[in-house]
């Protein structure tokens, strides 16, 4: 819905939840009331020269504060009309800058604004008297970005120098009661603009242009100082974004708006382990498939077959064909979509690329039997929780389904009878990848603490290994790692193998060695060399881990002898990046 | 004359000012800074010293304003001693023995009868905080034993430990942690940085310590340059600290001014950094400060601060980072090259000051008179650079001439030689520039002397090289046409086989010029350059070489390497006798014929006094020092002794100084130099309510002899305008506690007549008679006599107004005191 203001700057939910604050470019609040089935517009609030670029409720739903450029308006909501405007310096630095505009406010309960400006300044303001209370200047650059915690204890902010600054409500002195804001620790993990800011009861959560999510602890509300408590920067996000077509040797690349489709190159030559081969023939880039709109794209998939690819946006669902003639691709879209398929969180084939399987965002899971250039939809799964599937995994033969949410238990499916045949208990850690294996149809399942489960779809119960190795627990450091398992494939020749691999490392377990505990080196350092049998099968464990390519986005295997990884390496990223705020470092 | 003492050595001034932290009274009238084993006392406006305050026997490590009263001053020392004086007057109070080697000194308000110190007591390097409860006693000297322990495993550093929010807390820092001891709570909070194990936190040790005077908020200086603002350290968990960082290496000192506003802090870069609401964007800076500095103090008034630097001075700043005084001592932290030398002019003591400066020091009032700058480039402080060094100088024809040689010498073949020759100007009173050579000669220079004999109009000086040649410059008329300018040419280059020239000297006449080339000797003709013998004892490189004086001028001493003395006759062209002796410094005195010569032994220096027409030594001093003896000097008396023991004559005329390696000066004395040091200034304390200046002193005591000469012209009678301030009778009148005095209307009328006594003098005279008859008559003769005196005095001397003046107020509280004796009786009838 259209909220009559030009481009929307800001929006702020009231405490209680039931209104809806929103900025308009041409200087409008406007107030939206939430009801269960729909937004109405309620009023606004008086007009103010220039757009509003943030909004912040006051607990109590009395009064709302709204950052412009150069001044501050306090509103009262039942009047709607402006009680204060707190005209923000322009200065910066000595200097008169055309503008100051305002990033960021915080309305406390105690009438204190915080507002954070393009000049840099972290400024208080007493919304009683409309009276600037103190000023830090932190940076040479915009402050951008501003979250309080729930305790209005401490605040965090982020610059475009991509510092981030932690402020603290400290007491003035330990007898009395009287406390002052107190800029303490700043954080520099960013390389450019902080854009977006979050303070958790534990953590300071910021992110922004240099691509990374940082998550700092806070020491203090840390309870034990276990590996939760370090620092997390997270760069990739924790789904699987390539898809790959074994039959083809065809990989699709999903990025934010277009999906790239490359054909693989090959090699005729043979060397030893180690060495890198001359390629015959070079990798194609066959399709590069721009979305419409400005929506991003949630997921895609190509079929195992190649012919078929399917994305979905946030609110459209695409299919094409691709045909081949010798080095002639020509795509064609299917048109005439069901109305049911809008958006897809995860969009599957089965092996033989005649089914393809839809987990809308709606919840239910679609079944669509793909045929020469057309569809038909077989069958809807509702499953009986609400939240949504955004998982799925199809077994080889075709006959199983398995779907994970994000929190229930796995869903497994029987494909032929259309209804669900059993569910893999709930767990307290949400599932990262799911892959069932050929032939045998277990099930394996890495959730996000690291844990690794063995279910059997055909027993409907965890397997001897999983059991085995759930009593007798995970290494320590695999239970470490950064990053979640995203992808679990098998060899179809070696059924006691599962690969799988995060974005750090690529990882075979073997079922049929002994588990390592936590005195044996995980990492597994000896190469094979000269070693003696003795020495190599008593150090030998089921897990086989390889550091070699990260950050490493996908893996599987081709065939027997083929193994793809895709590695997307972070000077790239950096590179397409717009350069970093100049900063002068001492002894340059 | 009293009896002799025996002689031993003394440490002479130039102690170290910046030792501990400067403190200032609490109007920041007067700023006080240990000095050895003495606490001075300096005006901050005037920079003079105004008291010596002594009594300490070993270092001063510590000194604090009696926070009960700001008219008294703690210090401890070394010798476990803590001393209460009064600085207004200089007086000794009272003394604590504590019977420890104290290390530092903390006062607080909070803690009446107590101060804090820091001890050892164990192991070495172990330093506890106590406090040392000072029992209340009548007598000078009392026993503190009562110890209370506070903090253990602390720095020795006073920097290092810190009272905050009126003696709640103590923060104290050692190596990588803080620890915070409440005195309420008596428990301590220790917080750790993570040490030198990572690399990245490699530089995080703490260096020093401050505390917020309002706010609970500590602050800590590291050795990588930053500050951190500690607060909510009470809470072991929610503790949290901010990060100042400026500062590029080691923050030596931190203060918070007295309002707690803004804190200073200063390190190795010579800048005082004044962060404001301590925030890291709102700074000033004071730059170019000239020397690292090592502490940093403000003023209980809060609108003075100081820093304390490395080089030995102490600069006064204003509340608005003006420097507006600079106390500075000796400097001592280069290396001294030049050895000492003593200016002819003003009989101060020349040696290497800053980097590139030749410091001019008067020993008399242990405080450097002024910096001449030599190489005249902007010294930079980094590590690792190799600086220019002022290497040799000397002072000709009567402190006209000086000429110096700085050398930089950056690889084996490059080296930088500069001689420079430097012109008093009577005019500007000092030093110009005349003639700059460049290279004159190959290699190093390793002697450079003038010939101060008075036949010689023509200043004349002699360079000795490394490269094989010596070289004579003298003053020549310049190629200025109107032959005004003058410059400075070679004249003559000698060299002797292609050896190295060592030394060089003149013989005192000027005739003579005698040049060593490594184990030779070589004897010129001044007139005509000719070499006239050559004496060689095959008994090492000579090192040192002198000329006799007066009657033994016709010997010349050469001390070599090989540890043997050699005296030659010149007259005879042989060897007179030769000793075994180890010499390190051979140094003549200019008005005797004696020559002091210090030895090195393995367990110390010793000192042997002889003349060279007899073998036999005057006076020898074992061990004068521990430590080796760089360089030695005699200093002309200004007023001779008269020691009448023979060992002791030589000290007669001149005295001699000496510089070890750790550069402390030391004489030898009868007593302790700083004792005779008279500050000028010491009477300026008289007028306390008026600006001392010594201008004003000036001034005022000439106006006074002005105002006496208008009241000569105008009566013949003894007419004296009694300046209150000067009076100490009135001053007395005053400062006598308003309970024990009559009433103001009683006293009144004495009062005014006593102001009226300088015009009718003899009924002046008559009234205190009639009152007070017991008084004896005899002093009111003495007093007429006095009277009679005066006016003789007056009349014959206007010079002496002074002294009148000072005798007239004493005839005055004579009467004053009588008047006080009438009240007392008036009492008692009551």
């Amino acid at each position: 819905m259209d909220a009559f203001g030009g481009p929307i700057w800001s929006m702020a939910v009231s405490p209680c939840g039931s209104q809806l604050l929103v900025g308009c470019e041409d200087g409008s609040v406007k107030l939206f009331q939430i009801t269960p089935d729909k937004i109405q517009f309620e009023r606004n609030f008086d007009r103010q020269k220039s757009r509003i670029l943030s909004l912040s409720w006051h607990p109590s739903g009395t009064h709302i504060a709204a950052g412009s450029i150069d001044y501050i308006s306090v509103f009262d909501v039942k009047s709607g009309s402006a009680v204060h405007k707190m005209l923000v310096d322009r200065q910066y630095m000595g200097v008169s800058k055309r503008k100051c505009i305002i990033w960021g406010v915080a309305f406390l309960s105690d009438g204190t604004v915080i507002s954070v400006d393009s000049a840099g300044k972290v400024q208080f303001w007493d919304s009683a008297t409309g009276t600037l209370v103190k000023n830090h200047l932190i940076a040479n650059a915009d402050v951008q970005s501003i979250a309080v915690s729930d305790q209005e204890d401490s605040f965090v902010v982020g610059t475009a120098e991509g510092t981030v600054f932690h402020f603290q409500l400290v007491s003035v002195t330990s007898n009395s009661s009287e406390k002052q804001w107190v800029r303490t620790k700043p954080f520099q993990h960013h390389t450019h603009d902080v854009r977006a800011v979050a303070h958790s009861p534990t953590a300071l959560i910021s992110g922004g242009t240099d691509t990374h999510l940082v998550i700092r602890p806070l020491m203090e509300k840390v309870e034990v100082k276990n590996y939760d408590a370090a620092l997390r920067k997270i760069t990739f996000p924790h789904r699987r974004l390539i898809s790959c077509s074994k039959k083809r040797h065809l990989l699709l690349f999903q990025f934010a708006h277009h999906l790239e489709l490359w054909r693989l190159g090959s090699t005729v030559a043979t060397g030893k382990n180690g060495d890198t081969l001359p390629l015959s023939k070079d990798a194609d880039h066959l399709l590069h498939l721009k979305t419409k709109g400005p929506e991003n794209i949630i997921c895609s998939c190509i079929s195992p077959c190649g012919s078929w690819i399917a994305y979905s946006t946030t609110s459209r669902f695409f299919l094409y064909r691709l045909n081949y003639e010798h080095d002639n691709i020509s795509l064609q879209r299917v048109s005439k979509m069901p109305a049911f398929l809008r958006s897809a969180l995860q969009i599957l084939f089965s092996e033989d690329s005649t089914k393809l399987f839809v987990a809308s965002n709606q919840g239910s899971l679609h079944i669509i039997r793909l045929l020469e250039g057309s569809f038909k939809h077989l069958h809807t799964l509702q499953p009986q929780s609400v939240e949504s599937m955004c998982l799925l995994a199809v077994s080889p033969d075709g006959n199983w389904l398995a779907a994970s949410g994000t929190s229930a238990g796995v869903h497994v499916y029987n494909i032929k009878h259309l209804k669900l045949h059993c569910t893999v208990p709930a767990y307290n850690f949400p599932v990262t990848a799911l892959a069932i294996a050929p032939n045998t149809n277990n099930l394996v399942i890495a959730h996000s603490d690291q844990q690794v489960f063995e279910y059997s779809i055909p027993d409907k119960q965890y397997t001897e290994w999983s059991r085995t190795i759930q009593k007798q627990g995970f290494h320590y450091l695999w239970l470490q790692r950064d990053t979640p398992i995203t992808h679990i494939s098998f060899h179809p020749k070696r059924p006691m193998h599962i690969l799988l691999h995060d974005a750090y490392m690529f990882c075979i377990i073997d079922k049929s060695l002994p588990l390592p505990n936590d005195k044996t080196l995980l990492y597994n350092p000896l190469p094979p060399t000269n070693e003696s049998d003795v020495i190599r099968r008593r150090t030998a464990h089921a897990f086989k881990i390889s550091k070699i390519y990260k950050p490493l986005l996908f893996m599987d295997l081709l065939d027997e002898r083929t193994l793809v990884a895709v590695e997307r390496p972070l000077d790239d990223i950096i590179a397409q990046l717009p350069p970093p705020i100049k900063k002068k470092k001492f002894g340059t | 004359m009293v009896e002799e003492e025996s002689v031993r050595v003394v440490r002479c001034g130039g102690s170290e000012l910046n030792f501990r932290r400067a403190v200032f009274s609490a109007d920041s009238k007067y700023i006080f800074c240990v000095s050895g084993d003495f606490v001075k006392v300096h005006s901050t406006a005037t920079e003079e010293c105004v008291h010596i305050l002594q009594g300490h026997r070993n270092l001063v490590t510590g000194i604090q304003l009696n926070p009960n009263n700001h008219l008294q001053l703690y210090s401890c020392s070394f010798d476990g001693t803590v001393k209460l004086w009064d600085y207004v007057d200089g007086i000794l109070i009272k003394t604590f023995v504590v019977g420890l080697k104290l290390h530092a000194l903390f006062t607080l308000p909070s803690a009446e009868d107590s101060v804090f110190v820091i001890i050892n007591k164990e192991k070495p390097d172990v330093f506890q905080l106590v406090s040392v409860k000072l029992p209340k006693s009548s007598s000078q000297e009392i026993e503190a034993k009562e110890l209370s322990f506070v903090l253990d495993y602390i720095n020795q550093s006073p920097k290092c430990i810190a009272f905050g929010n009126e003696g709640e807390y103590v923060a104290a820092v050692r190596d990588f942690y803080l620890s915070v001891y409440f005195f309420k709570k008596k428990t301590t909070s220790r917080f750790t940085l993570s040490s030198s194990r990572n690399k990245k936190h490699a530089k995080n040790n703490f260096t020093c310590v401050a505390c917020h005077p309002k706010e609970d908020c500590i602050a800590t200086g590291h050795k990588d340059g930053k500050i951190r603002l500690w607060r909510n350290f009470d809470d072991d968990k929610k503790y949290t600290y901010t990060c100042l960082h400026w500062h590029h290496d080691m923050v030596m000192d931190l203060a918070f001014s007295v309002t707690g506003t803004s804190l200073l802090s200063g390190g190795r870069e010579s800048v005082l950094v004044e962060w404001r609401d301590a925030t890291e964007k709102n700074k000033e800076f004071l730059p170019r400060l000239g020397a690292t500095i090592e502490h940093i103090s403000v003023s209980p008034a809060g609108d003075l601060f100081c820093t304390s630097h490395s080089d030995n001075k102490i600069i006064v700043i204003h509340r608005n980072l003006e420097a507006s005084a600079v106390i500075q001592g000796l400097v001592k932290d280069s290396n001294i090259f030049t050895g000492l030398m003593v200016d002819p002019r003003t009989k101060a003591l020349v040696l290497n000051g800053k980097p590139g400066h030749l410091q001019f020091y008067s020993l008399q009032h242990d405080k450097q008179l002024y910096n001449l700058d030599i190489i005249q480039q902007e010294y930079i402080n980094d590590y690792g650079l190799i600086q220019i060094e002022l290497t040799k100088a000397a002072f000709g024809c009567y402190g006209n001439w000086l000429a110096t040689v700085e050398q930089r010498q950056e690889k084996e073949t490059e080296l930088e030689l500069q001689m420079k020759l430097w012109m008093y100007n009577k005019k500007t009173q000092g030093f110009v520039l005349n003639t700059k050579v460049n290279m004159p000669h190959e290699d190093h220079i390793t002697a450079l002397c003038f010939c101060n004999a008075e036949k010689f109009e023509n200043p004349t000086l002699v360079t000795s090289s490394k490269d094989g040649h010596f070289k004579v410059w003298i003053l020549t008329d310049d190629s200025d046409i109107y032959k005004k300018a003058v410059g400075w040419t070679c004249d003559f280059v000698g060299s002797y086989h292609k050896y190295q020239a060592t030394n060089c000297c003149f013989s005192e006449d000027g005739s003579l010029l005698a040049v060593s080339f490594e184990e030779i000797v070589t004897i010129w003709d001044s007139e005509t350059w000719e070499l006239k013998c050559t004496f060689c004892q095959r008994a090492g490189k000579i090192r040192h070489l002198c000329f006799g004086r007066l009657t033994c001028s016709k010997y010349l001493l050469g001390a070599t390497e090989n540890g043997i003395l050699c005296c030659w006759n010149l007259l005879s062209c042989a060897l007179e006798w030769s000793a075994k002796l180890n010499v390190r410094v051979m140094e003549p005195d200019p008005n005797s014929e004696n020559i002091a010569a210090i030895s090195r032994s393995s367990v110390g220096s010793d000192l042997f006094v002889f003349k060279p027409s007899e073998p036999r030594p005057l006076y020898i001093q074992k061990n004068i020092s521990r430590e080796e003896v760089q360089w030695g000097v005699f200093v002309p008396r200004d007023v001779p002794e008269s020691f009448t023991s023979e060992a002791y004559q030589w000290l007669n005329r001149s005295q001699f100084y000496f510089l070890t390696k750790s550069q402390s000066l030391l004489t030898f004395s009868t007593k302790s130099p700083e004792e005779k040091l008279t500050p000028t200034s010491k009477q300026l304390l008289a007028e306390e309510s008026l600006p001392t200046t010594p201008f004003y002193f000036i001034l005022g005591k000439h106006r006074e002899q002005q105002d006496e000469k208008i009241n000569e012209a105008f009566e013949s009678e003894l007419v004296q305008l009694p300046l209150t301030e000067n009076i100490p009778a009135i001053s007395e009148l005053l400062h006598t506690p308003a309970h024990v005095l009559p009433s103001a209307s009683f006293l009144c009328s004495k009062f005014v007549s006593s102001l009226l006594l300088s015009k009718e003098t003899k009924s002046g005279e008559e009234i205190p008679e009639d009152v007070d008859m017991e008084e004896g008559k005899e002093s009111d003769d003495s007093d007429e006599e006095n009277d009679f005196t005066e006016k003789i005095q007056d009349t014959n001397n206007t010079d002496l107004g002074e002294d009148l003046l000072h005798q007239l107020s004493k005839s005055e509280e004579k009467e004053l005191r009588k008047f006080r004796k009438v009240d007392y009786s008036w009492i008692t009838v009551l």
